[in-house]
């Protein structure tokens, strides 16, 4: 091929700008917002959260991120990362579930669909859950259960309000029945940090459908939602084939919950981190909580405890399941 | 009911048996007319009979067992309700606008001490089934049932659930009433209930919607009943991209009482007569009685801490996973 043709051949193809602006997409440099199309610098895009500051939507968040956002800069304590999945019911739809699960965790780095631990949230010690939907539409297993269980536990046993954000398609089919207890296992964990008068504060993110909604999505003393996203219990398609009628377009939207009551708030990702800790924090200094001694005129109210040691529960289970 | 109008139910798999069965019928039938001695050969099929109600019966694949949680002819929460109880009086509404007839419950005695009983209530007919909504319950139907069982709590009664749904009332009124909510404090309330809570799969067993009456202190299920966590159809619908598949899903997600024992998910199977409890409605309403008077003797000897305690670990270790 000669110079010419070289430059003929380039000449054809499509504008240069373009073709790098693709490349730069793949490169990850640019990202494209999916609900107005606006080009934006990754960077910028990542500074204002996720964000699109052109029509304010919210793009998809991985649990990484989440935490960056949430959690103060170096005083995130990962719980529980060894708990990885098997295939109890060797199950095997078009695709193995083993496999399945050994390539989400190649695409994700992730171990399953949620990560979860303790850190500090504009100074306030939280434990915090993050359910990632890059894994399996973040479907909910054993896994997943289980690390959330042993999350609200530790947060019940060294006294920290629980913050999880939502994120999932249900429970996961693979794993059946197990799969579905889990809401009952962690609605019965939340049962007990509730009873000891902690704080729990679920976030509904895009989307947050099937079991996780029926179970520890609605089970906050504060629910909040991102703007727009999806929340329900039944899935959109199978309502509208059960009444062969199309559905109004906010139908199951975080303003369709708020309209009907069933959430208390629809944040601004850009503002989610500043209402976690106002929230947290106004539930700190209520001067009749017991344990909560006056001082002079100084309320004090317990700190967090750093981690210590791993909740006995936890240490039965991994003791049993070895 | 007239014959006629159980036909029409017969399952596939229980057609060899059906026509053997009315061959004896017939033979008798000549044999009296003709007056001659046929007892031996009719002895000899009858032996056959039973012989084939038992390989039948004992080799079902899961999607034929499905068939039979399903059957028109299953008893339902009324019936078994009518069967082993005395003094049954229903209880009505949420008390937040509804009553759901698909979620049905009240107290009543059972072995003449007072109890409270719900279920999920599927009609007899299709008239009957779509006036209970086919046994799918509304977020007010949860919140009924957890109005019984606050009831059951404040009185010292125990709690008996019947499940038998294919699944939640998935519909635009039950999202905007909050279904997901509904069930989610269901969950949570009943493992902070202090008193004895039974739980029995009487037929289909379908996901959250079942386990939204499924928290209890035991969780049993009749032999042919299933549990799933979506229903087989559903789930071929979307892993298989093909619902014609369902019989297969059926298979892979172990939604039979012996799986689901094996699984470490149910406490115990409850035999149903040698051909379904729709063959012998009182007779699998004698086996459920004698497991809830046995399971409700040995839960009565703890304390409420216990039970409560005991429900939490029961449910707790629920999950396999591994430490990698
Ligand atoms: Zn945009």
């Amino acid at each position: 091929m000669s110079l010419f043709d070289w430059f003929a051949n380039r000449q054809k193809s499509e504008p240069v700008t373009q073709k790098r602006q693709e490349r730069e997409i793949a490169d990850g440099l640019w990202s494209k917002c999916e609900a107005c199309g606006v080009l934006a610098y990754t960077k910028d895009l990542q500074a204002n959260q996720m964000v699109c500051s052109e029509c304010n939507h919210h793009l998809r968040v991985d649990s990484d991120e989440r935490i960056r956002q949430l959690i103060d800069a170096k005083t995130w304590k990962p719980l529980n990362e060894e708990i990885s999945p098997i295939d109890p019911l060797s199950f095997k739809d078009r695709k193995a579930y083993k496999d399945r699960l050994s390539d989400y965790q190649q695409k994700t780095g992730l171990t399953d669909a949620v990560q979860t631990g303790t850190g500090l949230l504009d100074g306030l010690p939280v434990a915090l859950g993050v359910m990632d939907f890059r894994f399996m539409g973040g479907s909910m297993g054993s896994v997943v259960g289980e690390k959330l269980c042993r999350l609200i536990e530790y947060g019940t046993q060294e006294g920290l309000p629980v913050v999880i954000i939502c994120a999932s398609g249900g429970a996961r089919m693979q794993e059946g029945m197990l799969s579905l207890m889990q809401m009952a296992k962690i609605s019965g964990a939340l049962e007990h940090h509730r009873r000891e008068k902690l704080l729990y504060i679920p976030v509904l993110t895009h989307p947050t459908t099937g079991g996780v909604t029926a179970s520890f999505a609605m089970l906050g003393d504060f629910i909040l939602a991102e703007p727009k996203a999806t929340i329900g219990f039944a899935g959109r398609r199978v309502i509208e084939q059960t009444l062969r009628e199309k559905l109004p377009d906010d139908f199951q939207s975080a303003e369709y919950l708020l309209k009907y009551g069933f959430v208390d708030a629809i944040v601004p990702r850009t503002q989610l981190k500043a209402t976690l800790a106002q929230l947290i924090s106004l539930h700190q200094l209520s001067p009749i909580a017991p344990g909560h001694h006056h001082n002079g005129d100084r309320v004090h109210y317990q700190h967090h405890n750093e981690p210590k040691k791993i909740h006995r529960d936890a240490m039965q289970v991994l003791e049993e399941t070895d | 009911m007239p014959t006629q109008t159980r036909k029409p139910f017969l399952l596939d798999f229980e057609k060899p048996l059906c026509e053997l069965e009315s061959r004896i019928a017939q033979i008798r039938e000549l044999a009296a007319e003709n007056n001659v001695d046929v007892s031996a050969q009719i002895q000899e099929l009858e032996a056959k009979a039973v012989q084939l109600r038992q390989e039948i019966f004992s080799a079902l694949t899961p999607s034929q067992r499905l068939q039979l949680a399903r059957h028109p002819r299953r008893p339902s929460t009324l019936d078994y309700i009518q069967a082993i109880c005395d003094d049954w009086f229903e209880m009505h509404g949420d008390r937040g606008g509804y009553d759901d007839p698909a979620l049905v419950g009240g107290v009543a005695r059972l072995d003449g001490k007072p109890v409270v009983i719900l279920g999920h209530q599927k009609g007899r007919d299709t008239k009957d089934n779509v006036a209970r909504n086919f046994g799918m319950a509304s977020p007010g139907g949860y919140r009924k049932a957890m109005r019984l069982m606050d009831h059951a709590n404040r009185f010292q009664m125990p709690i008996i659930t019947l499940i038998d749904t294919p699944g939640a009332w998935a519909g635009v009124d039950a999202e905007k009433l909050g279904q997901g909510e509904a069930i989610a404090y269901n969950l949570r309330e009943m493992f902070a209930l202090d008193v004895p809570i039974l739980c029995t799969v009487i037929g289909e067993g379908g996901s959250g919607g079942a386990l939204g009456i499924g928290v209890g202190d035991r969780l049993m299920m009749f032999e042919h009943s299933v549990y799933t966590v979506a229903t087989p159809e559903a789930c071929a619908a979307i892993l298989w991209k093909d619902a014609s598949r369902s019989p297969q899903a059926a298979s892979a997600l172990k939604i039979t009482a012996w799986d689901l024992k094996e699984l470490g998910i149910i406490d115990q199977i409850l035999p149903e007569p040698s051909s379904g409890a729709h063959a012998d409605p009182l007779g699998a309403a004698q086996n459920l009685k004698k497991a809830l008077l046995e399971n409700l003797q040995d839960l009565l000897s703890l304390s409420a801490k216990q039970r409560r305690d005991l429900r939490y670990q029961k449910f707790r270790q629920m999950g396999k996973y591994t430490l990698a």
